[in-house]
């Protein structure tokens, strides 16, 4: 059967495109609501014949602020805003869950890294929370005791971004199993050897982009996650070990760290690992246990939760973990939005208003500088 | 090291004749006692030579992945978690009860009708209860004759299949005097109780619990009251395990269905995985036989289409995480269904609702991940290997 308009309209054949949308993930749904409500005639297309089926399926919608440099933090910062304007209008089954994240140091020296946090984000006007010791046992009763202390992110929430995906897909015109082979400056190729012109073309292919665009920076980074069967009450905010900034910095060995997440279901998603080198998307025993190992230093409760799903994800990485945002190089009227590595739910809504700001000549409320495709990379080791 | 996976007819079967071969075997299963569904609690010789014959048996213990590189299985046991490793596999893993969803069937009181017998036979009273048993197949016959022996009062039995097809499934019954005359001891069972054929159950309906069965038969419609439904439209294998190691050379997959069929195919993989295969050969003669019944029943007991018809817009379909028929309907595959309405990611993780979506809209089952079933979490970290 076929889908029903309030899912998404199929285009017809010969009609004209404003704007061609290249993948359907949260990216690219985001970007094509953002033209479509600036009025340009919208379709956007995907190899799968399912919204948000990449790795919007598997992320952990964590809607993150993050400052590993200032352009990261400027563009979490911003989406929060976004998201946080939207989150009204967000249907039930995006399960958006305004739970706070908190930061968890293990140590003193963790709790410095901590202090440095707190002091960035209040000069920065971000709502967050200092915790000691007890306050942090109060704030999760099933974290082991013995921990420093926290930084509470109080603006953070999570999301179920397939369904998220929907939603900001709704009323524009999708083209399901359409594999694009080819693109130019007015249209694109399908595997099935039909051409569709457009008027400007945006590549929101996340990890596949080189497939299009051989030469873009953007590498392949898998991740492991587990849910478990439900637990109301077990976990209240999206916990994250401090660790994890070496896990997620480190370009080149496997890691785990710390990284769990309540679900408006009462589940507890349970992350993550980051492997470079490997597009086998088997779950690996081996890196599954490493994970659960490693959350369950911090929380020994886990171990007697019941398990009910894993899978794997691969994120877009690039050489300075910044996306890849505006105009394409090589090409006229293309652009490229990718590259988001663990960041892009968090990101989408900023990234498809800068890059809207950008092809409509707007202002916009942070600079795209940073973000485009054309800057250059530092050697990375 | 032999392990063979279930000990329902075709594990027991398999055991004992690779421990004849002199072969080393040990047999797990998730229920605490030998036996599988069919078997459950009962005697028999083969139950009785497993008892005798100190082959290892791993009670309680829940296959929950396997690796089929590096041979091993990963087990849950009520002690933990333990690593099996293996030079041969057998999995006869058996099957569980397909469910059509129509309205109402998700009420306490509706059963699966493998599921109500089981139930009775762990202590369930089923007496003065009035059941109505709907479905297809020789299980309800089955399934009729040891409620009625346990003393409840079985109002109908509603066959979907046509008395045409019947005559059919009779013709093939008389090759098979035995079972013929297992035939015949059940009707004997179930006399007094209509066999309606080209019925069905379509709507269950009560307060809070099930109170009656509206059943249909051509044209005509009536309602039944009724304390338990047993519905029963046939089994679907337990094939997870055994999709999951299929690349290995070292796994045999043996029986499900049919139970004379399940035995032999038992039996052919015991010497066949023990290294004496020629002692199998007098068993295929058996085995086709076996089969070609096994085929008859399917043909004759094929689910009409009307059946795929009975949900309404409101029917759950995934009970997990109740999802009703008219979503189900707006996507067009079981993928796009599970990521966009959460059908299939509940703890069954589709063994359920997968079936039922196959037959009502022709998708394929969701893909496989480990664990293969709901396990601990500390149960997939590092474990001992044995
Ligand atoms: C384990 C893990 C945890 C994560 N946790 C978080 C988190 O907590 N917070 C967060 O913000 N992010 C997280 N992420 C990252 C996030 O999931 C991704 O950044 C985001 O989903 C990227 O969305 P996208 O639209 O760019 O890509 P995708 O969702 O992959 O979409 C790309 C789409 O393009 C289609 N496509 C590709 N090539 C073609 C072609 N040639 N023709 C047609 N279609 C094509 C694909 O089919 C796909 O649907 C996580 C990721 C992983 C793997
Ligand atoms: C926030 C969030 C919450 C979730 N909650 C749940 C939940 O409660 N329950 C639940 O079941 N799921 C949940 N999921 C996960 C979701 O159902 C899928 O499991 C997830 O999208 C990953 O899909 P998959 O790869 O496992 O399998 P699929 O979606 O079935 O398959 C996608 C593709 O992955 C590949 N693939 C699949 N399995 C394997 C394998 N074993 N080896 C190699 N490749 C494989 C195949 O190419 C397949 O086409 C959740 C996801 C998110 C983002």
């Amino acid at each position: 059967m076929d889908a029903q308009d309030h899912q998404y309209n199929i285009a017809l054949p010969g009609t004209t495109i404003d704007a061609l949308i290249v993948g359907a993930g949260i990216v690219g749904a985001a970007c094509a609501r953002e033209l479509s409500l600036a009025g340009l005639k919208v379709t956007v297309c995907d190899e799968s014949d399912v919204i948000g089926g990449g790795a919007t399926a598997a992320g952990m919608g964590h809607l993150a602020v993050m400052d590993d440099s200032e352009a990261q933090f400027a563009l979490t910062s911003y989406s929060q805003t976004l998201w946080h304007e939207l989150s009204p209008q967000l249907p039930a089954e995006a399960e958006y869950l305004p739970c706070g994240s908190l930061w968890v140091a293990a140590d003193a020296e963790e709790m410095e890294e901590v202090n440095r946090k707190f002091r960035f984000y209040s000069a920065r006007a971000i709502r967050v929370e200092l915790l000691d010791e007890q306050q942090i046992a109060e704030a999760e009763p099933n974290l082991r005791p013995g921990l420093s202390g926290g930084l509470l992110m109080c603006a953070a929430s999570v999301c179920y971004p397939p369904c998220a995906a929907a939603f900001l897909m709704k009323r524009i015109t999708f083209l399901p199993g359409r594999r694009v082979i080819a693109v130019s400056s007015d249209g694109v190729d399908f595997a099935d050897g039909t051409r569709l012109a457009a008027g400007l073309t945006i590549l929101a292919t996340g990890t596949e982009i080189t497939r299009l665009v051989p030469n873009a920076p953007v590498y392949p980074r898998k991740g492991h996650l587990l849910i478990t069967d439900r637990y109301p009450g077990f976990l209240n905010h999206q916990l994250i070990e401090l660790g994890y900034l070496k896990s997620a910095h480190s370009t080149e060995s496997d890691s785990v760290a710390f990284n769990v997440q309540p679900r408006q279901t009462g589940q507890i998603l349970i992350g993550s690992s980051r492997q470079y080198g490997t597009e086998d998307p088997a779950t690996e025993s081996h890196m599954l246990s490493r994970m659960l190992a490693r959350a369950v230093e911090y929380m020994p409760g886990l171990t007697e939760l019941s398990a009910i799903r894993t899978w794997t994800g691969f994120r877009a990485a690039t050489p300075d973990k910044l996306p890849l945002i505006g105009p394409c190089e090589s090409l006229n009227n293309v652009y490229l939005a990718t590259g988001h590595e663990g960041l892009g739910i968090a990101t989408s809504l900023a990234t498809a208003r800068l890059l809207a700001d950008h092809i409509l000549g707007r202002a916009s409320a942070i600079s795209l500088e940073p973000y485009l495709p054309g800057r250059r990379f530092a050697a990375h080791g | 090291m032999i392990v063979v996976v279930g000990a329902g007819p075709a594990g027991i079967a398999a055991a004992l004749r690779a421990q004849e071969c002199g072969a080393r075997v040990t047999v797990v299963d998730d229920n605490p006692a030998p036996g599988g569904q069919i078997w459950r609690g009962d005697s028999n010789v083969w139950l009785t030579r497993f008892r005798a014959s100190g082959i290892p048996f791993i009670a309680s213990a829940r296959v929950i992945t396997g690796d089929a590189q590096a041979q091993t299985l990963l087990v849950e046991t009520p002690e933990g978690a333990r690593k099996l490793t293996w030079d041969k596999l057998i999995i006869a893993a058996g099957s569980r009860e397909l469910f059509l969803p129509f309205p109402g069937w998700t009420l306490p009181g509706v059963f699966g009708a493998g599921g109500l017998q089981a139930l009775a036979k762990s202590g369930l009273s089923v007496a003065d209860k009035t059941v109505v048993i709907g479905g297809t197949g020789p299980l309800l016959l089955a399934v009729a004759a040891y409620l009625r022996q346990h003393g409840a009062h079985v109002k109908l039995i509603a066959e979907q299949a046509s008395p045409a097809g019947l005559a059919g499934f009779a013709k093939e019954l008389l090759r098979n005097p035995n079972k013929l005359l297992q035939g015949v001891a059940l009707a004997r069972h179930i006399a007094g109780s209509p066999y309606v054929t080209n019925c069905w159950i379509e709507s269950a309906t009560g307060q809070g619990r099930l109170e009656a069965v509206t059943l249909r038969q051509g044209r005509r419609t009536w309602t039944e009251r009724c304390d338990f439904a047993a519905i029963g439209y046939g089994l679907v294998p337990d094939n997870e395990l055994a999709t999951f190691l299929m690349n290995s050379p070292n796994v045999v997959i043996a029986g499900t269905g049919e139970l004379n069929l399940a035995i032999l195919e038992g039996e052919i993989a015991g010497f066949t995985v023990a290294g004496y295969p020629e002692r199998a050969l007098g068993l295929y003669g058996k085995r086709e036989k076996a089969h070609r019944f096994a085929t008859a029943l399917q043909h004759t007991f094929a689910l009409r289409h009307e059946l795929k018809s009975l949900p309404r817009p409101d029917t759950i379909v995934c009970r997990c995480e109740d999802v009703t028929f008219g979503l189900l309907c707006e996507f067009p595959n079981s993928r796009a269904a599970k990521l966009h309405t959460r059908c299939g990611m509940g703890p069954c993780q589709g063994r359920i609702c997968g079936p039922a979506a196959e037959f009502l809209f022709g998708w394929n089952p969701g893909s496989l991940r480990p664990p293969l079933f709901p396990a601990k979490i500390g149960s997939l970290m590092p474990a001992t290997t044995e």
